[in-house]
């Protein structure tokens, strides 16, 4: 059992739900990363994701694609992250989820990608251009080294798609709340509640929510129904504002623990 | 026949799409199947070919070019008289008609020289739908005229300013529009790119151009021609002058890529010769790009050919021997595109102008019974205003 599946057996046990939080590696650069990871694990998040930033992220909304722009100035790449990984895992358990489009992960071989992220303490991959049937060699390989390997499935997915994304996902699966790209929302999106629980019908694994949210009583509602929630432009928007502002991680925490409640 | 039905083409292909975007192409793949087979729709889609884009359109015997170039007879398959001015409405009116069975009410598209554009802003007049163009700022100066006449049609053109601010860029905001309206929109893809069905989708429609040449040549010359030469972006003219002679092993095919300021420079758009492998808009295929996998700026004084990847069709082609795919440089180009205007009266676009210089290479080294048909893809007016301004600059 890697990371992500005992931190929702924990959960689990204690009657809570997963925090997940989205933030760019190297935004503003791999230092600042390093110290926000730490950060918010003490305000709160269960499972970091870290977003590996790439040219062209078409699932995503201006906010996070400017924190990639960021990122790539610095030249910010997948070893560099992975790099990144190794060094906290000196300091924490944190469980720790890469979310990169697939042509770097191609680009760098699937397989070495898999073993080193592993070997460093990555616990799974979000591949957001990846669909289960495009995933035979990668899942594969990501069964043989217990990565977890987490899906989307989207409000127009059939039920028959939902059952091969629950099968393809370890770990849990990612449920994107409305149809869009990535990017916080005023609202949420109408009949949420009904297709969360059409999905936790089908499946038995842990479905969390994200895309849009940013408010904490969104997190409120969503958290009555879901197993988890994901927060990730809201929380890059704080981190683009406070660039080069000395309590900028300090400013990451206190919006983070003020959703996460 | 390829693609398979995972829509590979080889080991080129696929479907590599955020999940929200499957319930669509599903949705179009069906559509478009039943529509094959839908003898009402082939009869809609000819009337509206013959009626309104002007098909069949004419192979021409460029005599004037054959006698300067002093080698093998050239043709050219006159995809520039077609209404809109280039081959690009082949395929959205097959596309609009689609988008109507679907019951969809909006059509969207990312265009590079606004050719793309233009034909999607046409058809959604002509069937009342509502239309989004997405353009690259970068494209939307250099090809004012057709940003105009997109206006004209009835179409918002959104002018895109993230990357390269081309092309490439125009295909990520569209596929951002098309995540987020899903439900309503139809994206009009105008290339064999993308996750399948669309380079499967797109080359049907476009392979009538390699149809119709087939029997012209066989009526005015008796036989099959000895080469098809076309300019290859994403690569849709040439796969529908090619697709159709797949079989015919001694028609050669070769796709001219561009060349930019030459491919030491970096600064070109020649991805097959020049990319890698790589998996990007929705397939597997050739792309330019860093050794770590960030897609690079492509360069092209064509803007229909400005484009870092290329349908994953051509890379099988590569793959397999079956195509050979060269590049001319943006000087080059002009060249062609001077030489034709003035040799044969036509102005082509400076897309085919990368066609036409190719043949002036190869066509001398030939002898005089060879036959080479040029697929002549657009004409040139778009272009005139900025090749005017290249060459006083020069």
């Amino acid at each position: 059992m890697n990371r992500i599946e005992q931190k929702f057996r924990e959960l689990k046990t204690k009657n809570k739900k997963a925090f997940i939080a989205y933030i760019m590696a190297g935004d503003p650069n791999l230092k600042t990363t390093y110290e926000l990871v730490l950060e918010l694990e003490r305000r709160g998040v269960d499972i970091m994701e870290l977003g590996v930033p790439f040219s062209d992220p078409i699932a995503d909304g201006p906010t996070i694609q400017k924190a990639g722009l960021r990122a790539l100035r610095n030249k910010v790449d997948l070893k560099d992250i992975l790099n990144l990984v190794k060094q906290l895992r000196k300091r924490t358990e944190l469980p720790l989820v890469l979310m990169s489009y697939l042509n770097l992960i191609y680009c760098y071989g699937i397989e070495r990608l898999i073993k080193e992220a592993r070997d460093k303490g990555v616990d799974g991959m979000i591949v957001p251009d990846l669909i289960p049937e495009e995933a035979e060699d990668l899942l594969k390989i990501a069964k043989a080294n217990e990565f977890s390997t987490i899906f989307l499935a989207s409000p127009t997915s059939t039920p028959e798609r939902i059952k091969k994304i629950a099968e393809a996902s370890t770990g849990f699966i990612y449920y994107v709340s409305l149809t869009g790209v990535t990017g916080t929302r005023d609202k949420l999106p109408a009949g949420l509640r009904e297709a969360v629980l059409k999905i936790k019908e089908i499946t038995p694994k842990p479905v969390c929510v994200g895309f849009g949210i940013s408010q904490r009583k969104q997190v409120e509602e969503i958290l009555k129904f879901s197993d988890g929630i994901v927060v990730g432009s809201a929380i890059v928007e704080i981190i683009e504002r406070n660039i080069n502002k000395p309590d900028l991680v300090k400013k990451v925490g206190i919006f983070v623990n003020r959703l996460s409640g | 026949m390829l693609p398979d039905k995972k829509g590979y083409f080889g080991e080129f292909g696929g479907r590599f799409i955020p999940e929200t975007l499957v319930y669509a192409l599903e949705e179009l793949e069906d559509e478009y199947n039943k529509a094959k087979r839908d003898k009402k729709f082939q009869e809609e889609l000819d009337y509206y070919l013959q009626e309104y884009a002007g098909r069949p359109t004419p192979l021409y015997f460029a005599k004037n070019l054959t006698q300067f170039l002093k080698g093998a007879k050239i043709y050219l398959k006159r995809e520039d008289l077609l209404h809109t001015g280039a081959h690009k409405i082949n395929n959205t009116l097959g596309q609009a008609l689609l988008t109507l069975r679907m019951g969809k009410k909006r059509i969207i598209a990312e265009t590079g020289a606004g050719q793309h554009g233009v034909a999607v802003a046409t058809v959604a007049a002509l069937f009342g739908l509502e239309c989004v163009i997405y353009m690259g700022e970068e494209d939307i100066n250099r090809q004012a005229l057709n940003v105009f006449r997109m206006k004209l049609l009835g179409a918002e053109v959104r002018a895109v300013n993230a990357g390269s601010r081309t092309l490439k860029d125009a295909i990520n905001e569209a596929l951002r529009d098309w995540v987020t309206n899903v439900r309503t929109t139809h994206y009009c893809l105008g290339s064999v790119v993308g996750p399948h069905p669309f380079p499967m989708l797109v080359r049907d429609f476009q392979a009538v151009i390699g149809k119709e040449t087939k029997s012209e040549i066989l009526k005015q010359e008796g036989r099959l021609p000895d080469y098809l030469i076309a300019c290859v972006g994403g690569g849709s003219n040439s796969i529908g002058l090619f697709h159709p002679f797949f079989k015919n092993r001694q028609v050669k095919f070769i796709g001219v890529e561009a060349g930019g300021w030459g491919l030491s420079s970096g600064k070109h758009a020649a991805t097959l010769e020049k990319g890698k492998v790589g998996i990007f808009h929705g397939s597997k295929s050739f792309f330019l790009q860093e050794k770590g996998g960030q897609i690079k700026l492509a360069h092209s004084v064509s803007a229909g050919l400005d484009y870092p990847g290329v349908g994953p069709e051509h890379a099988y082609y590569k793959k397999i021997g079956r195509a050979e795919y060269v590049s001319v440089t943006d000087k080059e180009a002009l060249e062609g595109f001077k030489l034709l205007s003035k040799s044969e009266g036509i102005i082509p676009a400076l897309e085919p102008a990368h066609a036409i210089y190719y043949v002036t290479k190869l066509a001398p080294r030939l002898s005089q019974d060879k036959i080479i048909v040029i697929c002549l893809s657009g004409r040139g007016d778009k272009d005139v205003e900025m090749v005017s301004k290249i060459l006083s600059g020069m």
